[in-house]
């Protein structure tokens, strides 16, 4: 199935855990370090580099671009290390989060309670899913370098619901 | 008359090497993941069917397979009877490192401060490990680890008491606990005995070795085997998803330690447990 951002609500709630689902549009890069600086943002009260409001955060820093290239490899990090954060920024109106691995409960609960979906990525297919990628571009915190929040285009990347809107949890076996 | 090597072949064989070691995945794992996708089904078989796919995509486009493209752990063997000229061994493993993250188009993944954590921009410095032997031969061994497997990887100090089931209950634990976040299936490298860190480097040197290699004491041995099914019997499968194939080896690295002592290391490896080697 495919998906198109920003996804609205319905969307969302149609996800079923273990699905396989192939994502169109916008996607924004984010991991430790840029979770760190948006956390930052919000306790100044300054506003958000980008509009969370049914957008995804895609837990990766990329590889360098080759030349020609649209993106160089790329691919999912691990997620609970931004277990912490996670749970704020869905408050904040984030929708969706594709990483790879476990979330926490808090997380969980938080996915459930405003209505969002954690998705996984394979790790370490990141040349493959770099052919997916159709442009890149640096909208916040460059000085961070691969850890820069960047919007990607994407066409049809496949991910896994992983957590659904209903607490649903693939991982548990 | 000591043999002599200079840095600037060092330089470019680091180099070389931290390329290899990105973009190929090393033919044993490709061997055995193309007999593995045989006997998986379902997501699993996908999934690695996808990571062969993914290898290939990396070799014909000069991409590295994974995003992380690791931080630099390297092994010197070097015979007591060679001298380094042209400058210092550890700047020119550095520069080496440097030359390959940047040409390679790797990225950069090293902070100058755990703490602090500012970007070094060249992927230096490498982790280096020397081990000095007689003879005038020189042999370099360079794994760019990732930290998704890396921040799995689990050391304690076990006690004599604990004996052979503490050893294995700790491992099975420490797989368990890594689940899909280790990137599996994973190599387990496994160090026993030693002092605490010597139990660490055991375990590092044993994802080096070759995926059909195996301790040279049976009892080890069978411990080896018997660790790899039940690894297997999780069910955790490729990345995480659920499958048959969770391990591709498990190497244990043994080493005398003390009376009072039984330390244990578990480092693991990712489904492309990248290393490449080369003598000079």
């Amino acid at each position: 199935m495919e998906i198109f951002t920003p996804l609205t609500t319905d969307a969302i709630k149609g996800l079923k855990a273990g699905q396989m689902v192939h994502i169109t549009g916008h996607i924004y890069t984010a991991r430790d370090a840029a979770h760190g600086r948006l956390i930052e943002l919000l306790e100044a009260g300054r506003p958000m580099p980008f509009d969370f409001d049914g957008n995804i955060v895609f837990y990766a820093g990329p590889a360098p671009t080759p030349e020609g290239a649209a993106c160089g490899s790329i691919g999912p990090t691990t997620a609970g290390r931004m277990d912490l954060y996670a749970p704020t920024l869905i408050k904040q109106g984030l929708k969706a989060m594709i990483g790879k691995g476990l979330r926490n409960d808090k997380v969980v609960a938080a996915i459930k309670d405003y209505d969002g979906v954690y998705f996984v990525g394979v790790g370490g297919v990141a040349a493959l899913m770099s052919k997916c990628v159709t442009h890149v571009e640096v909208v916040a915190f460059d000085d961070l370098g691969t850890e820069a929040i960047r919007r990607l285009t994407v066409e049809k990347m496949p991910v896994i619901v992983a957590i659904d809107s209903e607490g649903r949890n693939v991982y548990e076996r | 008359m000591p043999r002599k090597i200079h840095v600037n072949d060092i330089i470019k064989t680091v180099e070389e090497l931290c390329i290899k070691a990105c973009v190929v995945v090393p033919c044993d794992i490709r061997r055995f993941m193309e007999g593995a996708v045989e006997k998986e089904e379902g997501l699993g078989k996908q999934i690695l069917q996808d990571m062969l796919k993914n290898q290939d995509i990396a070799i014909a486009d000069n991409l590295p397979i994974c995003q992380d493209t690791g931080m630099v752990v390297v092994f010197v063997t070097i015979g007591q009877d060679v001298q380094i000229e042209g400058g210092s061994l550890g700047d020119a493993i550095n520069q080496g490192v440097r030359d390959g993250y940047e040409k390679g188009l790797l990225r950069k993944s090293v902070v100058a401060d755990p703490i602090n954590r500012v970007n070094t921009k060249d992927n230096t410095p490498a982790v280096i490990h020397y081990n000095i032997v007689e003879g005038d031969g020189f042999h370099i061994t360079v794994s760019p680890k990732g930290f998704g497997s890396e921040n799995m990887s689990r050391l304690k100090m076990l006690v004599p008491s604990d004996g052979i089931e503490g050893v294995k209950k700790f491992i099975i634990e420490t797989v368990v606990a890594a689940d899909a976040n280790a990137c599996p299936p994973i190599v387990v490298g496994v160090g026993v005995g030693g002092s605490f860190e010597k139990s660490a480097i055991m375990a590092k040197e044993a994802l080096m070795k070759p995926l059909d290699a195996h301790h040279p004491d049976p009892f080890w041995h069978n411990i080896e085997k018997e660790l790899l099914a039940e690894i297997n019997n999780l069910g955790i499968g490729p990345a995480g998803l659920g499958g048959r194939l969770t391990a591709m080896a498990v190497h244990i690295n043994t080493y005398a330690t003390h009376i009072a002592g039984l330390p244990l290391a578990v480092n693991i490896g990712c489904h492309v447990n990248r290393h490449e080697e080369a003598s000079l």
